[in-house]
């Protein structure tokens, strides 16, 4: 199997008064293509984080500071004044004209908020045909407006909606016209961050049946970030457990849900409500995530474990293999 | 007989219209968001009421607790008629109701500090001095775990997390001692890793107060969870309402059904289903008949033509639907 996408070591920093804090610690992963990778943990865990530092685009004043991702390009893709050749490219040595190549072409993202990711002042078909012409400047407009309007149908969204204006659509349209708009110009990653969150069950089932459609038509390899455990059970094939931007667990979502390793995730799983076990006793994380400025010595965790050893207080435990199907950093799991 | 009780009660929003337009149209316009609706609590029952967006769940929370005053239709309470009260008498019924919205932090005045803004529920209603609100006020926040009090009392909502400002509500709720409380989404805003925590916090009121909920959420599984019964809204109107174990395991309102089967549960081996097409309409004008008829996989010819009423059918359930009457 090919991998689409290789993570080394990246660190993603954000430089405050209070001094750096980083979103993202030294995490290494490795995404096959055709895939779904899930990324779950808490808010401020560094899962969004994770996700711009892959198209570079960091929110200020955060910056990547070190490490790789590598993405292996089956096509060359031209850009304003060259050609990315087919291969693998390294991210974050990319100059911008080549990042923005990418971005869309290659890379697609979907932002959690699809009330505030549209332009209210100009319709669905002008977001499919600048989206559309940004990259294939040859592609006429009623070229583009054919090619969104198959794309809103085949989200089930009448073609001929597509001059209509983001208002007239439901939040449920607006994520379908967002799904649509990262996927029109047919990429080979997509990143998805929290795409159903402010959507009712009923909706939410329903797009998810979607992109999980569309992945098979396009070919497509997926992280889906969201805090929701429901939906990546539903979805994913495996997942990254981030907690204070590290690594907690990788693992396949089959052995992540029947036997959960770290402590961590098995005090998340605990935490949510599950329909078909009403009397499961719901428990809660004592304490809060810490301030990333200030972080403690040893496992990031280990404040909030009930299982910490003298050893986590001063050893940050490395992800290590521990069986098929899991890497997990944890000290109860040797290393 | 239950402590509060619906009777047939309407809301109807007006919708406004340019000058012109109300001179060529007499016709008025109005959002449905309540229509026709009739349940009951008992006393210490929690009632959750689930239902998509847009489906009428807060309108009903708010008409509960006479926030807002019904179209038509009674709202009794112990009895006794609460929808037409007003100045006085409306103020002494609300020491007994109380509400919590959904986003804690829009909820506090982020001037106020939270010792403030949690008397202020008494200073409203006129009761005790000053005195006795602070050492009541100080009572409470020990009492929802926000201790050492001293500190908390002059904090502002800015210092405090999600889960400690969800706790701030719950303590300016309770602390007139009421009866009933309507609770919207209080756990939409908050991390999953404390959810429980509030969860169990509202539990643990529910004792010490004798409380009786109308818990609103749009989460399913939390919902099973806390509820002894759920009613099932949909456009206005409620569908069905069971005890909770029985809407889970053996949904009977093809609505009801589809909404089980979306959950998603956290399992990858049990799958969720999108059974249901389409979205909500508008309540402005809503489907003839049934008002789920245009989405419902069982529709027949009676769907579109007549609206099925709540009816009894035995296990003490109701169901809106012609496929049960």
């Amino acid at each position: 199997m090919t991998d689409l996408l290789k993570i080394e070591d990246l660190i993603v920093e954000y430089k405050t008064r209070r001094g750096a804090a980083r979103g993202v610690d030294r995490i290494s992963l490795k995404l096959q293509k055709n895939k779904t990778l899930g990324l779950a943990g808490e808010s401020g865990c560094g899962k969004s984080t994770l996700g711009r530092a892959i198209i570079n685009l960091v929110p200020h004043p955060g910056k990547i500071l070190s490490g790789n991702i590598i993405l292996n390009l089956d096509e060359d893709v031209p850009y304003e004044g060259g050609i990315i050749s087919t291969g693998e490219v390294n991210i974050p040595y990319l100059g911008e004209k080549e990042m923005r190549a990418l971005r869309g072409k290659e890379i697609a993202y979907i932002f959690q908020d699809p009330m505030t990711s549209l332009n209210p002042m100009v319709s669905i078909g002008s977001h499919y045909v600048e989206t559309i012409q940004a990259h294939e400047p040859d592609v006429e407009k009623e070229e583009a407006l054919e090619r969104g309007s198959k794309m809103l149908e085949s989200l089930g969204i009448l073609a001929e909606r597509i001059k209509d204006y983001p208002h007239q659509f439901s939040g449920g349209m607006r994520q379908r016209v967002m799904v649509g708009l990262g996927l029109v110009l047919k990429p080979t990653l997509l990143i998805a961050d929290e795409p159903t969150t402010s959507l009712d069950v009923v909706v939410e089932a329903q797009i998810l049946r979607e992109m999980a459609e569309l992945k098979e038509k396009f070919n497509l390899t997926m992280i889906l970030i969201t805090h929701n455990l429901g939906v990546l059970a539903q979805t994913a094939d495996s997942i990254a457990v981030v907690y204070c931007g590290r690594v907690a667990e990788l693992a396949s979502t089959e052995a992540l849900f029947e036997a959960p390793k770290h402590p961590y995730t098995q005090a998340l799983l605990q935490s949510v409500p599950d329909v078909t076990k009403p009397d499961k006793k719901l428990t809660w994380i004592p304490g809060a995530p810490p301030d990333l400025t200030h972080l403690v010595p040893g496992c990031v965790y280990n404040p909030r474990c009930p299982h910490a050893m003298e050893i986590c207080r001063s050893v940050q435990p490395p992800l290590i293999e521990v069986d098929d199907s899991s890497l997990v950093a944890c000290h109860l799991y040797g290393g | 007989m239950g402590l509060i009780e619906f009777k047939r009660v309407k809301k109807y929003f007006p919708i406004q219209r340019g000058f012109l337009e109300s001179i060529f149209t007499k016709e008025k316009t109005f959002v449905r968001a309540v229509d026709d609706v009739s349940f009951s609590i008992a006393k210490g029952e929690v009632l959750g009421l689930v239902g998509e967006s847009g489906s009428g769940k807060t309108t009903t929370g708010r008409l509960c607790v006479r926030l807002i005053a019904p179209t038509d239709g009674q709202i009794l309470y112990e009895g006794k008629d609460i929808a037409k009260l007003h100045g006085k008498d409306l103020r002494l019924i609300r020491r007994r109701l109380q509400f919590t919205f959904q986003d804690p932090t829009s909820s506090l005045n982020p001037r106020m500090s939270i010792g403030n803004a949690i008397a202020d529920a008494m200073r409203l209603q006129g009761i005790g001095t000053s005195d006795e609100r602070k050492a009541r006020t100080e009572e409470i926040l020990e009492r929802v775990g926000l201790s050492p009090v001293s500190t908390f009392y002059n904090r502002l909502p800015h210092q405090l997390s999600g889960g400690q400002k969800q706790r701030v509500v719950f303590a300016r709720a309770t602390i007139l001692n009421p009866e009933f409380v309507v609770t919207d989404e209080p756990v939409a805003m908050v991390d999953v890793s404390i959810k429980a925590q509030i969860l169990e916090l509202m539990m643990d009121l529910k004792k010490e107060f004798d409380l009786t909920y109308l818990f609103i959420t749009h989460d399913l599984a939390t919902a099973r969870h806390v509820c002894d019964r759920i009613a099932v809204m949909y456009l206005g109107r409620i569908v069905e309402v069971a005890d909770r174990n029985r809407i889970y395991d053996d949904p009977l309102h093809p609505y009801s059904v589809g909404l089980m089967k979306a959950i998603p549960v956290p399992n990858p081996k049990v799958k969720s289903e999108a059974v249901l097409q389409g979205e909500i309409p508008s309540p402005i004008d809503p489907p003839t008949g049934c008002r789920f008829h245009p989405r419902c996989p069982k529709a027949f010819a009676r769907c579109p033509v007549e609206e099925p009423e709540l009816t009894d059918v035995g296990e003490d359930r109701q169901v809106a639907c012609h496929l049960y009457s």
